[in-house]
């Protein structure tokens, strides 16, 4: 396992390049298939609105594989990631037109720890609302 | 009505072994829109020091998921699947999971709480390879939420 970035270089504070990322119904449907979460109410917008839901929302594992993204490009080795965990506190609600929905990302080293790791705290919102809380990895450094 | 405590700490069979597959590891990559070279490319995989290709972090929830269905729809603790939602998710890995693990989960449940209607299980599925190695935990949160007017 090898990571790109040196566990000397960071601080607490170093802050890790944030990403935007994009979801639409398509994205939804694909990662149904790959992760097969079929649940109605990622794709089916009549099903979602009868549960109670403003609209078709994202898988929240979804929104948790794109969030990790910040970590995973930074070290450059996924294998990197010792330790991952989420709240789901908010749904992404994807609409159904070409645009669909944004998660932007953004990432902190909040504590160094023993043996190279080194712990990120991520934030993810979507329609100006934080949807992941409590997100945290730990990392492996070189 | 709360579920019965009785039910905290018990095991359930592991599954049946899971065989993962580059194809599937590249499917789920795109699905994510990760173009990560170690997910799908033996080489690159290799050169961060990996004997295969290694899936993505959450990817092993696509085995887990499952395996935690198995107990919120056991018919004898009788959870309203139906009302459940995901709450919070945790993994720690020993390794990244690859092509080519056979995996197999035992799940147990950690907790079971009520609040305020709600019924809160906390599952931990331990995920261990062919050789009876382990590779990673993963702790997920089911809420049933309650019924109205109830």
């Amino acid at each position: 396992m090898t990571a790109k970035i040196s566990y000397d270089d960071v601080e607490v504070g170093t802050e890790l390049p944030a990403r935007t990322f994009g979801v639409t119904r398509a994205t939804l449907v694909q990662y149904a298939g790959a992760s097969g979460d079929f649940n109605p109410i990622h794709w089916n917008e009549k099903f979602a609105k009868e549960v109670g839901l403003p609209d078709v929302i994202a898988h929240g594992m979804f929104t948790m594989a794109e969030a990790v993204r910040v970590v995973t490009d930074w070290t450059g080795d996924p294998g990197a990631v010792v330790e991952y965990g989420v709240r789901f506190t908010k749904p992404v609600v994807v609409p159904n037109d070409d645009q669909g929905a944004t998660i932007e990302v953004s990432g902190k080293v909040a504590a160094k720890l023993d043996d190279n790791t080194v712990r990120v705290d991520l934030v993810a919102m979507s329609a100006g609302q934080k949807v992941l809380g409590m997100s945290r990895a730990v990392v492996r450094l070189a | 009505m709360a579920l019965d405590q009785s039910f905290v700490g018990r095991s359930y069979p592991p599954t049946e072994p899971y065989e993962v597959g580059r194809e599937k590891i590249r499917e789920f990559a795109e699905a994510v829109g990760d173009a990560n070279p170690a997910y799908t490319d033996p080489e690159a995989a290799k050169a961060l020091g990996h004997p295969d290709v290694i899936a993505p972090p959450t990817f092993v929830f696509t085995i887990t998921f499952k395996a935690a269905g198995q107990v919120a729809q056991d018919p004898q603790l009788g959870l309203d699947y139906s009302r459940v939602v995901h709450g919070d998710q945790k993994f720690v890995y020993r390794r990244p999971v690859r092509a080519g693990d056979r995996l197999t989960v035992t799940s147990t449940i950690e907790a079971i709480k009520s609040l305020a209607g709600n019924d809160i299980l906390d599952i931990r599925g331990e995920v261990h390879d062919e050789a009876g190695e382990h590779v990673v935990t993963a702790w997920t949160k089911l809420v049933s939420r309650a019924a109205e007017g109830a």
